[in-house]
């Protein structure tokens, strides 16, 4: 009722005749930086949990005690197994999506460049995406072997695809008139390429590679469960299968702070190259 | 160098774009093209600078461009077409870059034509920290860079302000009053028209023919907006335009 009554002495307006500052109503709708709150809610939520198990609302058996789990953590440090497992893991991710994402923004530039490659590629790529890369492990131990060998294709393989994707549509998306300016002053084609088309497309390329290298963790874990005797993916598993939910939620945790530091890596490096970015 | 235009028409599908233009560009002259919207004066340039061809009839480029001529016809556009990942001498270099040049060389070109557009101190910003004024020069000093024999300019000045417009065309003024250069102008504006141009073609409405050419001779320097010849000028363009553009108008209103 308050609303309406509002709306109606504001459409009356000039009969009773107010003053005051000009309402500001520009607010909002605007990414602003709010540095902390999100690790503030991340200490709430874990305040949260290690409160109920310790009062006993939450039981045991639905989730670890955070302080036990943390533990377990330093537990795993201190004796070696963190160094041991994580090793592997981090070797697999970086070699195998290191190819996939190699492949990926060369295939990506093929298919952006010529519109012969694209045609017979794109559906090509458009009937893989949506394959569930780990469906494919053990086509994957066959051709490439149980060892390292299949767990690089299949990283390499989930991250390809949709670096694929981004690369084709941020070249796409690069300003033609720069192209028609390198022309027109007689740039060769592999200069326009080189200066024009691949900085151009390089935002596009780069955030892109935020969501191939997400993939890339899960793929990782995936590739791990399925024989490796080391790794944060064997570990978790080895975990699961005894029910032993710290050392669950300790692998978890780690595979957590993995994603984030690859993230902030992809940040950092768009800081550093598209520095020239409004 | 000299461009001349034989009878060239163009289509796009259907629409017939230019139909018959005959026209000599002169060397060390500004040629002002001006014409109602969608007359084809873009479409005109492009086929000077080669970067597209028209249907029918012939462009030739007369005499050889001068001595360290990198690229005989060089564009300079609306939008700047400026690198926002290269700094200002970076935009200025990437030009130089597919020519064998020592890098000394390159950096005395880069040098002389940043202070020719009074840029020096910004060598090193980055396009997103310039006014668009001075995008539009750093653009001349590109284009400048490869020692043109004819400037290609599709309505450098109309994306900047009128102030700035008029800064501008002072320097460009002062660039060719140095060392005369060919230019072809195309522009929406008849007072950058009268100013610049020392031959201003007027087209008409699609299908665009050459309605009328006016020359325009006192020196380029000499030139004010104040100037009461000039304004004859400007008027008789005018005159010539207003029917056309009214034309035009409601030729895109009836589709
Ligand atoms: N690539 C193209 N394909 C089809 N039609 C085109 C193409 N380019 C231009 N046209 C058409 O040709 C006509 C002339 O275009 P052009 O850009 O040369 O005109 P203009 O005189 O430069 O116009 P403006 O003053 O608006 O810049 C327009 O009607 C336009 O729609
Ligand atoms: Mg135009």
């Amino acid at each position: 009722m308050a609303e309406t009554g509002t709306t109606a002495a504001g459409a009356q307006g000039p009969r009773k005749a107010q003053s005051g500052p000009v309402v500001f109503r520009g607010g909002g709708f605007r990414p602003a930086d709010h540095r902390g709150i999100g690790l503030l809610v991340l200490i709430m939520l874990i305040g949260v949990v290690e409160l109920g198990t310790r009062q006993g609302w939450i039981s045991p058996l639905t989730l670890p005690r955070p302080s036990d789990v943390f533990q377990t953590l330093v537990e795993f440090t201190q004796s070696g197994q963190l160094v041991l497992n994580l090793a592997p893991s981090i070797s697999r991710l970086i070699i195998g999506s290191a190819l996939g994402i190699a492949a990926g923004i060369g295939v990506g530039l093929l298919i952006g460049l010529f519109s012969v490659i694209r045609a017979g590629l794109v559906p090509v790529v458009a009937a893989i995406f949506p394959i569930p890369k780990i469906a494919l492990l053990p086509l994957f131990v066959i051709w490439f072997g149980i060892d390292e060998g299949s767990k690089y294709a299949l990283i390499a393989f989930g991250t390809f695809t949709p670096t694929v994707v981004a690369t084709y549509g941020a070249v796409d998306n690069v300003d033609r008139t720069l192209i028609r300016m390198g022309q027109s002053f007689g740039l060769s084609w592999i200069s326009i390429v080189r200066k024009i088309v691949l900085p151009g497309a390089m935002p596009g390329i780069l955030s892109g590679l935020r969501i191939s290298l997400a993939i890339g963790i899960i793929l990782l874990v995936a590739a791990e469960m399925l024989g490796a005797e080391y790794g944060i993916g064997a570990y978790i598993l080895q975990a699961g299968a005894l029910y032993d939910l710290e050392r669950l939620f300790a692998g978890v945790l780690i595979l957590s702070v993995l994603g984030i530091l690859v993230n902030a890596g992809v940040s950092l490096v768009e800081k550093r190259l598209l520095r020239w970015r409004v | 160098m000299e461009i001349r235009l034989d009878q060239v028409s163009h289509q796009y599908d259907e629409v017939v774009v230019l139909k018959n233009i005959c026209l000599s560009v002169p060397s060390g002259r500004i040629t002002c093209i001006v014409g109602p919207s969608g007359c084809g004066k873009s479409t005109l340039l492009r086929f000077m600078g080669g970067l597209e061809q028209p249907t029918h009839g012939t462009l030739t480029q007369l005499g050889s461009p001068p001595d360290g001529c990198l690229n005989a016809l060089t564009y300079i556009f609306q939008d700047f077409a400026l690198l926002p990942w290269r700094t200002v001498e970076g935009n200025v270099g990437l030009v130089l870059e597919d020519h064998r040049l020592s890098s000394a060389q390159r950096a005395s070109i880069i040098a002389d034509v940043l202070a020719r557009t009074n840029l020096s101190d910004f060598a090193t910003a980055l396009p997103k920290q310039l006014s668009g004024g001075m995008k539009q020069r750093v653009a001349i000093a590109r284009a400048l860079a490869v020692n043109p024999a004819v400037l290609l300019m599709d309505e450098p000045l109309s994306a900047l302000d009128s102030q700035t417009r008029e800064l501008l065309m002072d320097d460009l003024v002062s660039l060719w009053s140095r060392t005369p250069f060919t230019a072809v102008y195309v522009t929406h504006n008849l007072q950058e028209a009268v100013r610049l141009g020392h031959q201003i073609v007027v087209l008409s409405r699609r299908p665009g023919r050459i309605h009328e050419i006016v020359e325009v001779d006192q020196p380029l320097e000499t030139r004010t907006m104040t100037d009461p010849d000039l304004q004859k000028k400007h008027d008789h363009l005018w005159g010539l335009m207003r029917e056309e553009a009214r034309a035009a108008d409601a030729e895109l209103v009836h589709g």
